[in-house]
């Protein structure tokens, strides 16, 4: 996984709520069975009109998407993260996040900051009034940066460590091998398994 | 202080926990589908990885698959690789595999509890946000995405952040004519699409004991809607009926030791829930989305809402959105609206009960001429019951299409789509913009809703066809 330290980028403001994992990245484009080149999926339906932020420059070099509330909702397809990455997008800054979406980000190293919705609307003015403005976001001290002001995010210590680190989980979870052994030797007799004859 | 159904289940699963890292969860059965897994046996392969235990993973081909013409290829050449791929996978690493056109085959949600894999008290993961279903059993079940995946492949566990509970009372008796999907789809409308983030749902009260567990299943399936993490409902009496007896259930004095478990799990008198809300089931009426995300619904006898009467600016501006990318014009009355399309399926209401419920109200009757009509059994084993029982005879001489099983027009990831423009009464999950195809419009429904529709051509209860 990549590491996050600090990252400084055009923010791009994308002023809608619930943004949903099929307008991140719609379902044809998950047909693919490769783990790169979703840049082109990316809100790929928006991306037809003209207007849209991501074909407005400077936003369309933008790598910092400040978005409304509740973005990542339905699908767990984490596609949408690998879409977001791909087109160059380190940080999404939203009120409030989708679990799975939140999760499968910090899987895949990216970072997802939650502000407050005033935050939120702050940057929006922000951006929209000086669209050159850098943000500069720093995991370590957990904030993001503007010529205006300093906000500060919450981000939970263990993805923090492990975005830092850029560690992937599977090994972590290897050196636990052994409770995972006991914990198997503890499980109860009549639980099924998938071994189907007539399959 | 006691604990809940969700905290028990979770608790019996910790194979580790250290203070200021996710605890770390053994996985009970971790189902795979077509779409969300070659990346994941992928890094399994780069990392020289094998399957831990494949005998508690099973996969199925659903999202792809075609309802129609299963004696040919695939036609689309990227989705017939996806499903090859699949099919290599599986080979390659051991896991089981249900095929598109076998017996057993369906949308795993749904073959899931028909073959009684699906037990009280399991931890459930797969690659597809509505694994929440298989909360109807009482078991902890959430969809993940492809890295997490790959770690249930690779170790049977899954690192996983605390979560938060929630009682959601469901006091009273439903009105005739009603079901579990006006139930969700009123509660959603209430807390939206955000209400449950952080949460495990428990579906409790009155109204819940009496639900069927297929009226639970929908009920749970859409918990992610709200954007709970998980939603479940406590086993009980109806809960062991349905599982006596299944192919994968425990037999003889298993059952025994199983049952003892299970009826242990309910939520504690003395718990207590993060948060609550309460629903009167007796004034939930059928409900039906106005809008492109499931939290904009209202009563089937109301009126398309106006931006004004919004408060909040965000919500104005998603309203006004909503109802320009819809076609629909403020204070129209819902059941005014015409429709093009009726989408009979999905994990949310493709199972028997739910065509029975369908096949109630078009027999003898014909579905309104130029409509087009598409009835999904959730699996084959679903579309077998059903042609036992003659329902697919109903569909057919209303002038409805019978098809195989899968995911379908859903989320048209195969041929079944909604055309641009096109508005379709639907029966699954989401009414997201593009969901059930390029431009498609959506007005998510129960399976009354859908038939009477169906005959009708607007928006339509059962009643109003008498």
């Amino acid at each position: 996984m990549q590491k996050f330290t600090t990252h400084t980028g055009t923010g791009i403001p994308l002023r809608r709520n619930n943004i949903d994992t099929d307008q991140i990245i719609p379902s044809r484009f998950l047909k693919r069975v490769s783990r790169s080149g979703f840049e082109d999926a990316l809100f790929a339906e928006w991306r037809k009109d003209p207007d849209f932020i991501l074909n407005t420059a400077p936003y369309s070099g933008g790598s910092i998407l400040v978005a409304g509330t509740d973005f990542g909702i339905g699908s767990s397809r984490e596609h949408a993260v690998w879409g977001l990455l791909d087109y160059g997008i380190r940080v999404v800054v939203s009120a409030r996040f989708a679990d799975i979406f939140r999760g499968n980000s910090g899987k895949a190293g990216l970072l997802t900051v939650q502000v407050s919705e005033d935050d939120v609307d702050r940057l929006w003015d922000l951006l929209d009034r000086e669209p050159q403005t850098d943000l500069l976001v720093d995991l370590s001290s957990q904030t993001i940066t503007t010529p205006e002001s300093v906000i500060k995010f919450d981000v939970d210590p263990y993805v923090k460590w492990r975005l830092e680190m850029g560690y992937d989980d599977i090994s972590l979870t290897e050196q636990h091998a052994d409770r995972i052994e006991a914990y198997e030797r503890r499980r109860p007799g009549f639980l099924p398994d998938c071994r189907f004859q007539s399959a | 202080m006691g604990f809940t159904l969700a905290e028990k289940v979770w608790n019996n699963h910790i194979v580790h926990h250290e203070d200021g890292s996710p605890d770390l969860l053994y996985i009970d059965l971790h189902l795979v589908n077509e779409v969300t897994s070659p990346q994941a046996f992928e890094g399994l392969r780069n990392a020289g990885r094998m399957v831990r235990r494949p005998e508690l993973t099973l996969a199925m081909e659903d999202h792809n698959v075609p309802t129609s013409g299963l004696d040919k290829p695939i036609d689309d050449p990227i989705s017939a690789l996806q499903v090859q791929t699949l099919r290599r996978n599986c080979a390659e690493f051991g896991v089981e595999l249900f095929k598109m056109g076998g017996e057993e085959q369906g949308i795993v949600h749904v073959v899931g509890p028909q073959l009684g894999l699906t037990q009280p008290g399991m931890t459930i993961v797969c690659g597809d946000s509505h694994t929440s279903t298989h909360g109807a059993f009482g078991a902890l079940a959430f969809g993940i995405g492809t890295s997490e995946a790959e770690h249930v492949l690779a170790t049977q566990t899954l690192p996983a952040a605390p979560f938060k509970t929630m009682a959601v009372n469901i006091e009273g008796e439903l009105p005739p004519g009603t079901s579990s999907k006006d139930v969700i789809l009123a509660l959603i409308a209430q807390i939206g699409t955000g209400g449950g983030q952080g949460y495990v749902l428990e579906y409790r009260g009155s109204a819940v004991e009496k639900m069927s567990m297929e009226a639970r299943m929908t009920m749970c399936n859409m918990s992610i809607e709200a954007g709970a993490r998980a939603g479940l409902i406590s086993p009980d009496r109806t809960t062991l009926d349905y599982l006596k007896g299944r192919l994968k259930s425990p037999q003889g004095e298993a059952w025994d030791e199983a049952e003892a478990l299970w009826l242990s799990l309910s939520t504690d008198p003395d718990a207590t829930f993060d948060a609550e809300v309460t629903l009167d089931a007796g004034s939930i009426a059928p409900y039906v989305t106005w809008g492109t995300n499931p939290g904009q619904g209202i009563p089937i006898t109301g009126s398309i809402p106006s931006p004004k009467d919004f408060e909040d600016e965000r919500e104005r501006k998603a309203a006004e959105r909503a109802l320009s990318y819809m076609g629909l014009e403020a204070g129209m009355a819902m059941k005014s609206v015409p429709v093009d399309t009726v989408f009979l399926g999905s994990c949310t209401n493709g199972r028997i009960e739910d065509l029975r419920t369908a096949a109630g109200v078009l027999n003898g009757r014909r579905i309104k001429p130029g409509m087009r009509m598409l009835v999904v059994p959730g699996s084959m084993k679903v579309k077998a019951q059903a042609e036992a029982e003659g329902l697919d005879q109903v569909f057919a001489d209303a002038g409805a299409e019978w098809r195989f099983a899968g995911c379908s027009m859903c989320l048209g990831m195969n041929p079944d789509q909604v055309g641009p423009g096109e508005r379709c009464a639907s029966t699954s999950n989401r009414n997201f913009e593009g969901r059930q195809g390029l431009g498609s419009r959506t007005h998510l429904v129960s399976p009354a809703v859908a038939a009477a529709t169906a005959i009708r051509g607007t928006i339509s209860t059962p009643a109003d066809l008498n």
